[in-house]
């Protein structure tokens, strides 16, 4: 979905840009897959200005991003003196997860955001995820295993096995015990 | 080496120990000499040499290369920890070295009155057998104490002191990009020492020029001149992208151009080469050709070895753990960074004897300048080939730096 692995079948279309034809996506587009989206050896701070940067925003518009973000990131982020490859996963993943809300992208694309995340975190994350998604026009494509985070958060929910989609759901409170249905049927076949 | 697995199975952690220790002796390292021993002891015995002495002899010599094995273990162990820890061991053998070369204290002379004392009379090598077994235990013991979960886990966390480089935004658009390289080559083990390596690479002139043989060797200038203005370039520049391996599938997915990325390591080295010729002006003082041919590297450097190493990096598939030490680290080594060599080093000072020979020195000079200046001239065009290329191989070079090797 972002051009890092060669399609061997068909394409992908975001915002009607093919992206293994076209760059034109990038502008929009943002992610925090893994911790192989950190530089290790630079401070949070360094890191969100050095990714500010490249998304064309200046410093202060940076600290006004991430300033919101202080009660998310619980004092474990920003002012420590520590190089992000010397955080803790936990503590790795915020930071990457608010370096992809760095200048205004309209995708974001979070791996298993919720995995490694304290509760507090967890439900905080959700809260952030949602305000994105209903007051600011965002689109965020989650991948997660979890069942109960995913029905929480999403409007949508699409369930893939083995590159096939088995289902499109729109959320409602029935969605948790259809997937659930789903999931526990396919293990006792 | 890694232990880590085995500490949580039930194992004594006597046999652990043991286990790695004698692991470490049948490495690929140690079965080298025997390359050379056991050949050259066949041809002494076909020379009617008594076998027994001779099997003596490969057999203290087998003796000699264990101890160093394990000697190197507790050097190691006592100095893995610190950066520029093969300083002090280079200046411990370098002085040896000299001792023996001067002929103060001739090693190699005892050394071989030792060998041949053992040969005569086969009862003393019991001392070279205390020796090793004298270290082995040793190192038994020093690796036992070492040998917990959290040593190994426990990392040193050392707080950072943030500098700004605000200077960097005379660049224009690449100074961010800038600012990371300078910031990945001060904070990260490896590229520290690369770094480091630059001295001696400025030095290096010093092992040549004092000396009046290859003062009469002028097309030999050339390649000292290559080598000590172009060190940092060699160095940096070999593991271009492998040095943001770590962090690779972050740049790709960000809205960057390739071109400035590319440009970035570019000026880094192009700065790099001119701030070691200045360093180096002072070898004038062993003639003004040598000065001559160092300037004539260095616009070499900038205009055709820039380039070379940054199409080579295209190719470029090993990934960097940039958290290991530095020194006697060969990961992201392959026959690439090798190849690479041949073009950047042999290269100019080929094409530097042949007009030297063919011509004069100033005219040799004179064509390699030329041809640093055409690379400079069309830079902008070498760049767009050198971009193209690493875009092709995007999609490569992203599931290489994924695995781990």
């Amino acid at each position: 979905m972002l051009d890092l692995i060669q399609p061997t079948t068909g394409y992908i279309k975001s915002n009607n840009i093919k992206v293994s034809e076209s760059e034109d996506w990038k502008p929009f587009t943002s992610a925090f897959i893994d911790e192989s989206f950190l530089i290790g050896y630079l401070t949070a701070e360094e890191y969100f200005y050095f990714i500010g940067e490249l998304r064309g925003q200046n410093k202060a518009d940076v600290d006004k991003l991430v300033s919101q973000f202080e009660d998310f990131f619980h004092g474990e982020i920003l002012d420590q003196k520590k190089y992000l490859r010397d955080l803790s996963k936990g503590n790795q993943k915020k930071a990457g997860i608010v370096a992809a809300l760095i200048g205004n992208p309209e995708v974001i694309i979070l791996d298993e955001p919720f995995a490694n995340l304290d509760p507090t975190t967890q439900i905080r994350l959700k809260g952030i995820v949602k305000n994105l998604a209903e007051k600011q026009g965002v689109t965020v494509l989650i991948s997660s295993h979890d069942l109960m985070h995913v029905t929480d958060v999403c409007e949508r929910i699409v369930v893939l096995e083995k590159g096939e989609i088995v289902k499109d759901l729109a959320t409602s409170e029935a969605t948790l015990k259809e997937l659930e249905a789903h999931f526990s049927e396919t293990q006792v076949v | 080496m890694s232990v880590k697995p085995l500490l949580t199975l039930p194992i004594k952690r006597k046999s652990v120990v043991n286990f790695v220790l004698r692991k470490s002796a049948l490495s690929f390292i140690n079965f080298l000499p025997l390359f050379a021993i056991i050949p050259f002891g066949i041809k002494l015995i076909a020379n009617d040499y008594k076998a027994s002495t001779v099997l003596v002899w490969m057999f203290v010599i087998v003796l000699i290369t264990l101890i160093n094995n394990f000697l190197n273990f507790i050097i190691e162990s006592l100095s893995a920890k610190t950066e520029l820890s093969f300083l002090p061991i280079i200046v411990f053998v370098g002085s040896l070295f000299a001792l023996n070369h001067f002929n103060i204290l001739n090693i190699a002379k005892l050394l071989s009155n030792g060998v041949t004392a053992i040969t005569k009379n086969p009862i003393l090598v019991i001392i070279p057998i205390l020796t090793l077994i004298g270290l082995y235990v040793y190192n038994f013991k020093i690796l036992r104490q070492k040998l917990f979960l959290d040593n190994g886990l426990k990392t040193k966390v050392k707080e950072v002191n943030a500098s700004n480089l605000e200077w960097t935004k005379n660049f224009g658009d690449i100074a961010p990009f800038l600012q990371l390289d300078l910031k990945l080559i001060w904070r990260n083990k490896r590229t520290k020492s690369s770094a480091f390596l630059v001295l001696i690479g400025l030095l290096y002139g010093l092992f040549f020029y004092p000396q009046p043989t290859y003062q009469n060797m002028p097309w030999f200038f050339m390649f000292i001149g290559v080598f000590s203005t172009g060190i940092f370039l060699i160095n940096f520049g070999q593991f271009i992208p492998a040095w943001d391996s770590g962090y690779y599938k972050l740049l790709m997915s960000q809205n960057i151009k390739y071109e400035q990325y590319l440009k970035s390591k570019f000026t880094l080295m192009a700065v790099s080469v001119v701030i070691l010729f200045v360093l180096g002006i002072p070898y004038v003082y062993f003639g003004w050709k040598i000065l001559l041919a160092h300037f004539a590297a260095t616009i070499y450097n900038i205009g055709v070895n820039t380039h070379v190493i940054l199409y080579g990096g295209a190719f470029n598939r090993k990934k960097i753990d940039l958290s290991q030490k530095a020194a006697f680290n060969y990961q992201g080594t392959g026959a690439v960074q090798w190849l690479i060599g041949i073009p950047l080093l042999l290269l100019p000072m080929g094409l530097f004897a042949l007009f030297y020979f063919l011509i004069g020195f100033e005219i040799a000079c004179l064509i390699l300048a030329i041809m640093g200046v055409i690379g400079i001239v069309f830079h902008q065009k070498l760049m767009n080939t050198i971009t193209q290329k690493y875009i092709e191989s995007k999609h490569k070079m992203i599931s290489a730096f994924d695995q781990n090797n």
